[in-house]
């Protein structure tokens, strides 16, 4: 293992998120607070509670996986993107790492600036709402899996793009309408039995019931489905990264 | 001495068919320099790609310091430096920065005394803390240079480094490739300035359409090939050639005020002695007389026009 080059891509990747603090940092945070301003006060004046929990409050786990996800593909694909685009990706093709080294140096890096977020929004949102946390240990368990599992879905997207365009339209088109979709503002309990069923094939439903059902204690699936699921997507992930670098997909002529 | 990288029969074959080098075989010894010559689209590219992990060959064998390029990457890999053709550079990123990140990448640990010689030895110890955007085209190419010394390398890889790069840098760039070459390292470059080639190289190689028409030691190769121009400036000039001057390689020059004489310096007799004797004979007299090597771009020339021929 080269672990001084997976520190320096690890490295080079946290200081640009430093870099770029401002964006990277606090327009989750803002963006998060009018969330809470918007849906807490708006819609949580008409839904006093769901299943005894507060609607500020059940809305938290949801917005964190909102954001949490966005963030690490963003920063999964912009990392590998970026050198692709500028041409700088030489430098890591002839050094003498391999690419699972790659890999943990960026979706390390990825996934930490996706966590260092979600925990930040967890704090903003005590500030609005009380929030009590029934499984910690759970918590941060989906929490991380989270993290790394959709950083590595970014590096992907970064390896797979060939325009801006295209690192854009996955999240754009697929994943933000599976999150607003995903039971994040609402218990899937609360739709028609025919959208229930529908919404069950949304992968992110099992995510966001698993990661709020470590706050609250109660989900919209079994917990185990959840584990499960973000087992299965992470597996899938590394198994579609391990073919990328086996073949020098998009990488290597 | 040992050579240090050794390439057998390496051929890159490209999706669309296009085979861009077609079986190349090279010896490089440890410290020489290696000019690479060839026109746009040759190979040099790939070739110089080809060893440092970026595009995979099609078949061949590579071995740098003994160590093959595929089986035992990390280790030939960890000898290589390369200067890639396009400046490629983070633009955000500080110059310091960018070099210290070369040199993690290749597993060496920090080493800050030795950033900051190689720094002031490119000139660029004043912009270290610059942005990357923020230097000139020359200055960039500098930091391109710095990240790839930056991990030691033993072989380095100059892929045009001067193309479109003015007067002053080419020269401070030969004064680097000087310096390189007197801490031993192996320099394989490539460039279309043939007089490039002529003022730093040891070995010259051609290369076009993807084969390696032929490596020769510098001076051996401009000896083997090298013909002589001698020209004669005549005090009269002259309407016709006299009878007794005709023979092979001799020519009138402008408005008959010259003699030019091709010889080649290699063969038996040059003809100079019998030319001179006559020209005194035939009564012509002589305002001034100058010999001209020919260079290693006419030698090029010559080269790959017969190629495509």
């Amino acid at each position: 293992m080269n672990w001084t080059a997976v520190y320096a891509i690890f490295r080079f990747e946290m200081n640009r998120f430093f870099r770029t603090f401002m964006q990277s940092f606090i327009s989750p945070v803002i963006s998060t607070s009018l969330y809470f301003v918007v849906f807490g006060a708006a819609i949580g004046s008409r839904i006093q509670e769901i299943e005894g929990v507060s609607y500020g409050a059940f809305i938290v786990p949801g917005l964190i996986m909102l954001s949490v996800i966005t963030q690490a593909i963003s920063n999964g694909s912009f990392g590998i993107y970026f050198p692709k685009f500028i041409g700088t990706i030489y430098e890591l093709l002839s050094a003498p790492i391999n690419f699972f080294e790659i890999v943990l140096g960026y979706v390390g890096a990825a996934a930490l600036k996706a966590l260092f977020i979600g925990v930040m929004i967890l704090v903003t949102s005590t500030l609005f709402v009380d929030i009590t946390i029934a499984h910690p240990v759970m918590m941060l368990v989906f929490l991380v899996l989270t993290c790394v599992s959709f950083s590595l879905l970014g590096f992907i997207l970064g390896i797979w793009a060939k325009s801006f365009e295209q690192l854009q339209i996955v999240p754009l088109l697929v994943v933000t309408p599976l999150i607003f979709l995903g039971g994040s503002f609402y218990s899937i309990s609360m739709l028609p039995p025919v959208w229930q069923t529908i919404t069950l094939f949304n992968p992110v439903v099992y995510l966001i019931s698993g990661f709020r059902w470590a706050f609250f204690g109660m989900a919209d699936v079994p917990v185990g489905w959840s584990l499960l699921a973000i087992a299965v997507f992470t597996l899938g992930c590394l198994a579609v990264i391990g073919w990328i670098f086996k073949s020098g997909w998009r990488l290597r002529s | 001495m040992a050579a240090i990288l050794s390439i057998r029969d390496l051929r890159k074959i490209y999706d669309g068919g296009f085979e861009a080098l077609k079986g190349v075989t090279l010896d490089i010894d440890e410290g020489e320099i290696l000019a690479l010559l060839g026109p746009n689209g040759a190979g040099k590219t790939t070739l110089i790609s080809m060893i440092c992990g970026i595009t995979n060959p099609s078949s061949g064998q590579v071995t740098v310091g003994g160590h093959d390029i595929s089986a035992d990457f990390r280790a030939a890999r960890k000898l290589i430096g390369l200067v890639p053709q396009e400046v490629n550079l983070e633009p955000f990123e500080k110059v310091r920065n960018t070099v210290a990140f070369s040199r993690g990448l290749f597993g060496k640990p920090r080493n800050d005394a030795l950033i900051e010689d190689l720094l002031k030895k490119l000139s660029l110890w004043d912009k270290r803390d610059n942005q990357i955007r923020e230097l000139s085209g020359g200055m960039k190419r500098r930091v391109l240079i710095a990240k790839a010394l930056s991990h030691e390398p033993r072989v380095l890889f100059l892929d045009e480094p001067t193309a479109g790069v003015d007067v002053e840098l080419r020269r401070d760039m030969w004064n680097v490739v000087d310096e390189l070459r007197a801490t031993g390292v192996t320099i394989i470059l490539t460039t279309h300035y043939i007089e490039e080639a002529e003022a730093i190289a040891d070995r010259v190689g051609v290369i076009n359409h993807g084969q390696l028409l032929l490596v020769e030691d510098k001076a051996t190769l401009m000896r083997r090939m090298g013909q002589k121009q001698l020209e004669i400036q005549l005090d009269t000039p002259l309407d016709t050639l006299p009878e007794s001057l005709i023979r092979e390689g001799l020519e009138m020059g402008a408005e008959g005020s010259s003699l030019i004489y091709t010889y080649d310096t290699k063969g038996e007799r040059t003809g100079i002695t019998a030319l001179l004797t006559d020209m005194q004979a035939a009564g012509l007299k002589l305002r001034d007389v100058q010999t001209k090597q020919s260079s290693l771009e006419d030698i090029f020339v010559g080269l790959v026009k017969g190629d495509a021929a």
